[in-house]
């Protein structure tokens, strides 16, 4: 069972038709309590990261999610919901985040398109089980003007470039992040949520 | 790199893919579940839906489409037409649309642009142009047109792209009145126009007839993206054809 965090933003559908589509049942929730007892969460994300936190905080998820991904129970984080993961964003002044890692969400250089919109290469950075059977360099689907730059470098397992190189995906333990949209992403973007799920499963086993 | 992306574009009315020539003269051409299923298999890089049924019960089907492509089909969905306010724009992204493109209704209250900014993100705020060639004898410039298309506005398309990013559009889909339909080809200096004023990307529609055209527009017009509808809807280019064509010409594609 995957519970999908809704903060009454993004767009839940399409995770929750991702997952069925891969076979799985999902769960949909607002409610605090079952972040806990949960076999795995999504953290969807669209938006801005401070309406995402400030959301958060009034649903009293905050904690749970930090307690959550302290213990190392399977977290996947997708754009806003990997971008809230770090220090503070620069997004719209200065707002703090969960914090879990220490890092700035930065927006692109000027001269570029904003936002990052459309299918862009992730270079694996390193061999992971989140990325079996997906070649490197495979396209995914990104639409955000932010990105992340965690101070460990040692968190980043994928890259894009867009004007300059960013993190696209972080790993760590049993959380997995990415910028991109893996339930827009076709097939690709199916099969990385797949070897998470298959991932997560063999860590309750 | 971020590669161009090419986008089928599906007229729905009343349920049934449509495509006509200069807004008028429908052919159907469709299921719009199953064209987008095949457009997904074929490596199309995004949707873009218009309903052009001017109904509530038209708007009403749309939804039930939106929900069953975007249980079929993992890759982005824009829906656009007749989307008047906030609670239109959250239907359809609550059905499963990614984005929304609003054109009229903006026109009328460009606040909207900002509501639905600020309430959903910029991503998701497509604001789609109609724009006409106004001839001059000074620099060329376009006129908005709204309601499909038939009703001139006095607005200039310049003005109002740059209005519309500065209220938190986080795209453009540029359609000239002039070449749309006749397979002719973009209008290039209308593209590049509005593509180098904005800071968002644009996409290009209206015109496409051979893979030039869409070549042409990219370079030359400097779209981030382009639409087309007849070219892919009866055949006349595959998806795969068409991003061979462009990777050949050395343009960034997701093959």
């Amino acid at each position: 069972m995957i519970t999908i965090i809704d903060y009454g933003a993004g767009n839940l559908r399409s995770v929750a038709n991702a997952i069925t589509r891969l076979g799985y049942q999902s769960k949909i929730t607002s409610n605090p309590d079952e972040i806990l007892s949960a076999q795995m969460i999504i953290l969807p994300g669209v938006g801005a990261a401070a309406e995402t936190m400030q959301n958060l905080k009034a649903l009293d998820m905050i904690e749970p999610i930090r307690r959550f991904i302290a213990e190392d129970h399977p977290f996947f984080g997708v754009c806003i919901g990997l971008q809230v993961l770090f220090t503070g964003t620069e997004e719209g002044g200065w707002h703090e985040c969960l914090n879990v890692f220490s890092g700035r969400v930065k927006i692109f250089p000027s001269g570029l398109k904003i936002p990052h919109m459309g299918w862009n290469q992730v270079k694996q950075q390193d061999f992971h089980p989140v990325f079996a059977g997906i070649p490197d360099e495979a396209n995914f689907y990104f639409v955000h003007s932010y990105y992340v730059e965690p101070d460990d470098k040692s968190l980043v397992a994928g890259e894009t470039e867009y004007g300059i190189p960013f993190c696209s995906v972080i790993v760590r333990g049993n959380l997995v992040g990415t910028q991109f949209h893996p339930e827009k992403s076709g097939e690709i973007g199916l099969r990385l949520y797949d070897n998470f799920i298959k991932m997560a499963e063999g860590v309750s086993c | 790199m971020l590669t161009k992306r090419i986008i089928p574009c599906l007229d729905v009315k009343n349920g049934r893919v449509v495509k006509g020539t200069s807004f008028v003269d429908l052919r159907d051409a469709g299921d719009p579940v199953e064209l987008a299923s095949f457009y997904y298999t074929e490596g199309a890089d995004e949707l873009v839906f218009l309903d052009i049924t001017a109904t509530p019960e038209g708007r009403n089907t749309m939804v039930g489409i939106v929900e069953r492509i975007s249980e079929q089909v993992f890759m982005p969905l824009t829906v656009g037409g007749g989307l008047r306010n906030i609670n239109d724009i959250r239907r359809m992204l609550k059905a499963g649309a990614d984005k929304v493109s609003i054109n009229t209704a903006a026109v009328l209250r460009p606040e909207l642009i900002k509501e639905g900014a600020d309430k959903f993100g910029s991503q998701c705020i497509v604001v789609a142009i109609d724009a006409k060639r106004v001839e001059s004898n000074s620099q060329p410039h376009w006129e908005v047109y709204t309601y499909s298309g038939q009703k001139p506005t006095g607005i200039d398309a310049l003005a109002w792209a740059r209005e519309a990013v500065e209220l938190g559009a986080g795209e453009l889909l540029l359609t000239s009145m002039d070449t749309d339909g006749h397979r002719a080809g973009y209008d290039i200096k209308l593209t590049r126009t509005i593509s180098e004023a904005v800071s968002v990307p644009v996409i290009a529609s209206g015109g496409a007839g051979t893979l030039e055209d869409l070549y042409q527009a990219l370079v030359n017009g400097k779209a981030d993206a382009v639409l087309a509808a007849s070219i892919f809807h009866y055949g006349t280019f595959s998806i795969l054809k068409t991003k061979e064509y462009l990777a050949k010409r050395k343009i960034p594609v997701r093959i």
